[in-house]
């Protein structure tokens, strides 16, 4: 291949181009162009699914670094100075305590008769907040579906999780017995370390991310008198940090600053159930598999394409041939040709991509049961993508020419088989 | 000068051999316009496909200006074409999404000739074929008669040796084919060397020397008398 070749490899593929159907341009481009969303959105919102679970917890729980009691403690020991201290740091935004403690809720108290009817009760996870500074944390009282939010001063109202609940429950949990007939104003009775108190229900939480719609919010200060708790020791801080900080380097700072020694520090995605970084991959893998086969029809569609293009013109290209232009010009013609339509696919379903579709599942999640799906497009997975079906639409569009091109150029020329 | 020795051109169709070219022995000397003549299916466009390299010889020699042409590669070929011949197909073979300007320029760009050099020779070529007007017209813009002078203008553009024409006038109606006669006949004065294939008498005798093929053989090899000669201008 010299340079000449090239250069008369584009100049033929520049003419062609130039001359060629505008609808028949336009559908290979449109061909292209489906494809690469393909190739990039198919895996992209499989990936969202998760991600989207992912950033639920981030923003609804866990902040970017939560603090958590160590496993032979049930309290982060000095939680003041650990707070005083996370106060001094710029990287922090804004911090979130929690109380934490295992309790049950039981509904049919005042109506059972029978000491052998089964109790309306449920197992549930309680969490002590203060209502303000969590819901300007997370957001909480955005996730309330029936009822109110908590207000700072409430004394026996609570929050309960809509799983918890079979009217708001999303089918049945495997491991919950929801209660039945229990809404916003239902009294019931709450029992924390063996002390009972009737409470009302004031609000239900309805999120996506499994650990809140299963567990009770109470104001941190009453939890902590029915857990008898004189300390300000709390289980958990939730950490928000400075957007642009690191939250690998902010918590490889806690630990070097001895906190370790007081709570597990975490990193939002070190704090995601297990299993769901499996689940990522896997979905990813799967986005791979079915954007290999979109990459398969692409190949397929532009070899019939230049194939029927060459096939067609294969008296003209017997003629290049008998004139002195070589075959590898010919060919690489039809290689530019290939490369044209990729590259103007690809370069529309960027503009669509970044454009359209990444704000808009940005700004409308999309709904599944269990997360807020996102579309997840990091530019440096899209330009391997692009690369990729560069790479194979040019392969497909030199294919087909070098089958043509290496016929015999008289019977080329004549339309002899 | 091209020297063909006992060449011989077989096709074969499954187990059906058929022999269209039998032992030709043929020398075109420089300079000269020679017309190859003969019925349909004697082997006069085969005989031309073997000696401007675009068909492989079954076996026999081609020798141009002393180079075994029929030892050459593909590439070897391809190069020898673009460089030293020129083509005037029957049927014009212009690329139609090219202009005129373009189509005559293409071999040149192949050459390794700038584009600017290109242009100007490929529209020197066309202006003198009578077509400097019609430098940006489409081959489908164009009557047969002009198409087939961007053919010649195309074959030409680049002075080449030898310039092989097939059945040029095939298509051409009466006044167009004599406007490419009378442009051969010039080539031929200013020492172009033509070698043609026709059908048509009174076309042959444009040339200096026309050889008659049949059934694979040449069967005479004639200079054109003046008295033929004179006779052209009758049918012009």
């Amino acid at each position: 291949m010299s340079l000449v070749d090239i250069r008369v490899g584009l100049y033929l593929a520049m003419r062609q181009l130039r001359r060629a159907s505008l609808w028949t341009t336009g559908l290979i481009v449109f061909v292209m162009l489906l494809t690469f969303l393909n190739l990039v959105v198919v895996t992209g919102i499989l990936v969202g699914l998760i991600e989207g679970i992912n950033e639920s917890y981030r923003t609804q729980y866990t902040g970017d670094v939560i603090l958590s009691s160590l496993a032979t403690k049930n309290y982060i020991e000095d939680t003041p100075r650990v707070t005083a201290f996370l106060s001094t740091l710029p990287q922090v935004a804004r911090v979130t305590e929690r109380y934490q403690t295992g309790g049950t809720i039981e509904a049919n108290y005042l109506t059972r008769t029978d000491s052998t009817e089964k109790p309306d009760a449920t197992g549930a996870q309680v969490i002590g907040i203060d209502p303000v500074a969590e819901d300007a944390f997370t957001g909480l009282s955005q996730h309330i579906i029936d009822g109110q939010y908590l207000a700072a001063d409430d004394y026996d109202q609570i929050l309960v999780g809509n799983y918890l609940l079979a009217k708001y429950a999303f089918g049945d949990q495997p491991g919950l017995t929801p209660l039945t007939n229990v809404e916003p104003g239902t009294k019931v009775r709450l029992t924390i370390q063996g002390t009972t108190r009737e409470v009302f229900v004031k609000g239900v939480v309805k999120s996506k991310v499994g650990l809140l719609a299963t567990s009770i919010f109470m104001p941190a200060t009453e939890l902590r008198t029915l857990m008898g708790r004189t300390d300000q020791n709390v289980a958990q801080i939730a950490i928000r940090l400075v957007p642009g900080t690191d939250p690998v380097a902010f918590k490889q700072l806690l630990l070097a600053s001895g906190i370790g020694e007081k709570a597990i520090v975490r990193t939002f995605t070190d704090s995601i159930p297990n299993g769901v970084e499996d689940i990522k991959t896997t979905f990813a893998m799967l986005g791979n598999g079915f954007s290999s086969i979109g990459l398969v029809v692409a190949a397929i569609t532009i070899f019939i394409v230049i194939f029927i293009n060459a096939i067609t013109r294969r008296k003209f290209i017997g003629i290049l041939k008998g004139i002195g232009i070589s075959g590898t010009a010919i060919e690489i013609s039809y290689v530019f040709q290939s490369l044209f339509y990729a590259v103007i696919g690809s370069a529309i379903g960027l503009a669509v991509l970044y454009g359209v579709l990444v704000p808009a599942v940005a700004a409308n999640p999309i709904d599944f049961p269990f997360s807020d799906g996102i579309l997840v497009a990091p530019v440096p997975e899209t330009a391997v993508r692009i690369i990729l079906l560069v790479l194979t639409t040019v392969i497909a569009g030199y294919l087909p020419s070098r089958m043509i091109v290496r016929r015999n150029t008289l019977d080329s020329i004549l339309g002899r088989n | 000068m091209i020297d063909v020795k006992n060449l011989v051109r077989t096709f074969k169709d499954g187990p059906r051999e058929t022999r269209v070219l039998k032992g030709i022995n043929f020398t075109a000397k420089d300079g000269e316009f020679i017309a190859i003549m003969g019925r349909s299916g004697a082997g006069k466009s085969t005989l031309l496909y073997q000696l401007s390299l675009l068909d492989e010889p079954t076996s026999g020699e081609i020798l141009i200006d002393g180079k075994e042409a029929h030892r050459m590669t593909e590439r070897e070929k391809m190069l020898f074409r673009l460089a030293e011949f020129g083509y005037v197909f029957q049927d014009y073979a212009l690329l139609p999404e090219l202009t005129a300007l373009e189509n005559v320029a293409l071999p040149l760009y192949m050459q390794g000739v700038s584009r600017v050099e290109a242009e100007t020779k490929a529209q020197t070529a066309l202006e003198r074929v009578g077509l400097g007007t019609r430098l940006g017209n489409l081959p489908s813009q164009l009557s047969g008669g002009e198409q087939q002078r961007v053919s010649i203008s195309r074959a030409i553009a680049h002075t080449p040796d030898v310039l092989f024409a097939d059945e040029p006038t095939a298509n051409l109606d009466r006044e167009s084919s004599a406007l490419v006669m009378d442009f051969f006949a010039d080539l031929h004065k200013s020492g172009q060397t033509i070698i043609m294939v026709t059908h048509e008498e009174e076309y042959a005798l444009f040339a200096e020397r026309v050889v008659k093929l049949d059934d694979g053989q040449i069967v005479s090899d004639q200079k054109v008398t003046e008295t033929s000669f004179a006779q052209r201008g009758t049918h012009s």
